[in-house]
């Protein structure tokens, strides 16, 4: 069977550049250029392989961003995904989790997967709460922390993380499925890909496309606001040896003072 | 409108409610008058008991929901009991696997807005503050909702303290799972339980955490022989998760455990933003990295300027030779 797989990528400020918040919204700010975030690496990955292994399937991109930002989605192309849509709308600034998902589920929509693959969480944002949000929009059933995914027939068998360790579930397609970071180990774009990539498809969107208004999504349909951004209580260091071969006596004193030993 | 009634979704483990729960529990009676759990599986009957003594005075049992995984039944049944005119204003999830999920779905089943990784919340009049970490726990925001109620906040773990006050038994009240359609199609076939002697991570008393500077997988046998010897539960960055030297179950730090033991070893851990965020509330703090200048030695009351494979081991002896 072919499967068409949509794998959510989320396009984020690079994570290791300082970041910042725009004092008037208390938003991200994501004006500069922005990267594939990491997590959802492992999910274009883990498509690619299922798409593969499914013998003639593709996987589709699906991302919402800023100023039509194509850069983190040429990276997962150049992996090897088919195409992409793209919903970039001024009138998205300021969205909360469940804007993103409304949009994204409309987008999703569009190219009628058999499987959507998302990250746990993204590393700007974790929420964590996008994934089951689309799948409750789409009607579909879900299966989170996945750290091992494959395909049988008509269902997608799962291992997902529990507190205890993990258990294995078994969920018919469509579905959505959110990925741990190691569920696979995501490729290093080729020479080749990352040339192919700039003539892979990108369809741009706006919410008007998508038939969703202002007052849905983004600032409009916000109903949260951050009201102040400060710095973290900072605990003070203390004292600080070099060991010369006897700090795990010091160790050793500092356990005793703490009656642990 | 001031803030009268506050549910707390009760995920149970072993038929008792978790931590967390119990956590937020304790901090909704300090919110409100009325504070009712919503359970499910086999946490509800026999939960009643303790939910009520930490101040829960209904509990909704959504009952036995098979092998299908929670997040579809308990959010439709949580769906239903609100549209029936049952409306808190605020709704307390715990941040665990299945309380994302059933809070993901509620709030896109009664289009309404949750705000995540909460780790302190304050009533303030007609408004809930939230405080969140962001840029991995190096920032709190504090954010407020402005629309419709319920507020659907999802909270750490340890964020708060948990204290019985001896309050009567929950009266159980049921409520049904409505019927879905596929959303509901998930089914676990089989439960896997990793091995685990000693305390759990997040209850220890100590806590020793092993690094990528621990050089491989072998160099992890040091930090679960202290672990053991201390008599407490080993930990992990999450850069030797990643790597497969040890299993999710023990990373520390934002996407993974908050812990707050008496005192916390870091072990070859360089101390990143988002591993601190998990651990910086331990009550004191020891780190061995050969770097001084390694971000861990800020936040410890300890700093030890050493190679790991040359400490622990002879802290290792040390130890022995006293017990
Ligand atoms: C979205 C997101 C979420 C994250 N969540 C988490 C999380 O939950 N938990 C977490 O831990 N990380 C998390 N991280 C990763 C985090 O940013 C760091 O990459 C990670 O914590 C680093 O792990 P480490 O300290 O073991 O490794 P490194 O940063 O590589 O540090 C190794 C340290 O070991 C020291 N060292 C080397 N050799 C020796 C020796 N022989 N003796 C003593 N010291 C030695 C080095 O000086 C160095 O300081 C997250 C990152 C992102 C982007
Ligand atoms: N703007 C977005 N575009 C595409 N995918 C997204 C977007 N926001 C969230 N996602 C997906 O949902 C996951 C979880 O995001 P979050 O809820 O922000 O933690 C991400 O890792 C992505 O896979």
């Amino acid at each position: 069977m072919d499967m068409n797989v949509v794998v959510c990528v989320k396009q984020i400020p690079d994570p290791t550049a300082p970041q910042a918040l725009d004092p008037a919204t208390g938003t991200l700010v994501r004006d500069g250029k922005l990267i594939l975030d990491d997590s959802d690496a492992y999910g274009v990955e883990m498509g690619l392989q299922l798409a593969e292994q499914s013998g003639g399937g593709e996987v589709t991109l699906v991302s919402m961003a800023p100023n039509a930002e194509t850069s983190g989605l040429r990276t997962a192309l150049a992996m090897g995904a088919a195409k992409a849509i793209l919903v970039s709308d001024p009138l998205l600034a300021g969205s909360d989790a469940l804007s993103t998902a409304k949009v994204l589920a409309k987008a999703i929509a569009r190219a009628n997967p058999d499987l959507v693959i998302a990250a746990t969480e993204s590393t700007d944002g974790y929420t964590g709460t996008t994934p089951v949000q689309v799948a409750e929009l789409l009607g579909m059933p879900s299966v989170t922390f996945a750290k091992k995914v494959t395909v049988q027939g008509p269902a997608v068998h799962v291992e997902r993380q529990t507190e205890a360790g993990f258990d294995e579930v078994e969920c018919p397609l469509p579905a959505v499925v959110t990925v741990t970071a190691g569920v696979v180990e995501p490729r290093y774009p080729s020479f080749k890909g990352i040339m192919a990539a700039k003539s892979k498809p990108v369809d741009q969107l706006s919410i008007a496309d998508l038939g969703l208004t202002a007052g849905e999504v983004g600032a409009g349909g916000a109903r949260q606001q951050v009201v102040d951004v400060s710095a973290a209580d900072e605990r003070k260091a203390g004292e600080v040896v070099v060991d010369e071969g006897d700090a795990h006596e010091r160790v050793v004193a500092f356990l005793e003072q703490l009656k642990i030993v | 409108m001031s803030i009268e009634k506050v549910w707390v979704l009760a995920e149970a483990a072993d038929g008792a409610p978790i931590s967390t729960v119990l956590e937020l529990v304790t901090k909704a009676a300090s919110m409100a008058a009325t504070v009712e759990a919503i359970t499910w599986g086999a946490g509800g009957q026999s939960g009643a008991a303790v939910l009520g003594d930490y101040g829960a005075k209904v509990v909704y049992e959504v009952g036995d929901i098979g092998d299908a995984l929670p997040g579809a039944p308990v959010s439709a049944a949580l769906a239903a009991l609100i549209e029936s005119g049952n409306r808190p204003d605020v709704l307390l999830v715990p941040a665990t696997y299945d309380g994302r999920d059933i809070a993901g779905r509620l709030s896109a089943r009664l289009d309404l807005p949750v705000i995540t990784n909460v780790v302190d919340l304050e009533v303030s009049g007609d408004e809930v503050r939230s405080k969140h970490g962001i840029f991995g726990g190096a920032q709190i925001a504090t954010a407020r909702f402005t629309g419709e109620r319920p507020w659907i906040f999802v909270v750490r773990a340890k964020s708060f303290a948990a204290q019985s006050s001896g309050g009567a038994p929950a009266e159980v009240q049921a409520v049904q799972v409505p019927a879905l359609g596929a959303t509901n199609a998930a089914r676990v076939l089989s439960r896997h339980a990793e091995e685990r002697t000693g305390p759990k991570l997040d209850e220890a008393d100590v806590v020793v955490s092993g690094g990528r500077g621990l050089g491989s997988a072998e160099g992890y046998a040091m930090v679960e022989e202290l672990a053991k010897l201390l008599n407490g539960a080993p930990g992990a960055s999450r850069a030797i998760v990643d790597a497969g030297w040890v299993p999710y179950s023990h990373q520390v730090g934002q996407t993974g455990k908050t812990v707050k033991p008496t005192v916390y070893i870091a072990c070859g851990i360089s101390g990143a933003t988002q591993h601190l965020v998990g651990m910086k509330g331990s009550k004191n703090i020891i780190a061995i990295n050969k770097d001084q200048d390694a971000p861990i030695f800020s936040v410890a009351d300890l700093g030890v300027v050493g190679d790991v494979h040359k400490v622990l081991p002879k802290l290792i002896e040390a130890l022995k030779a006293r017990s």
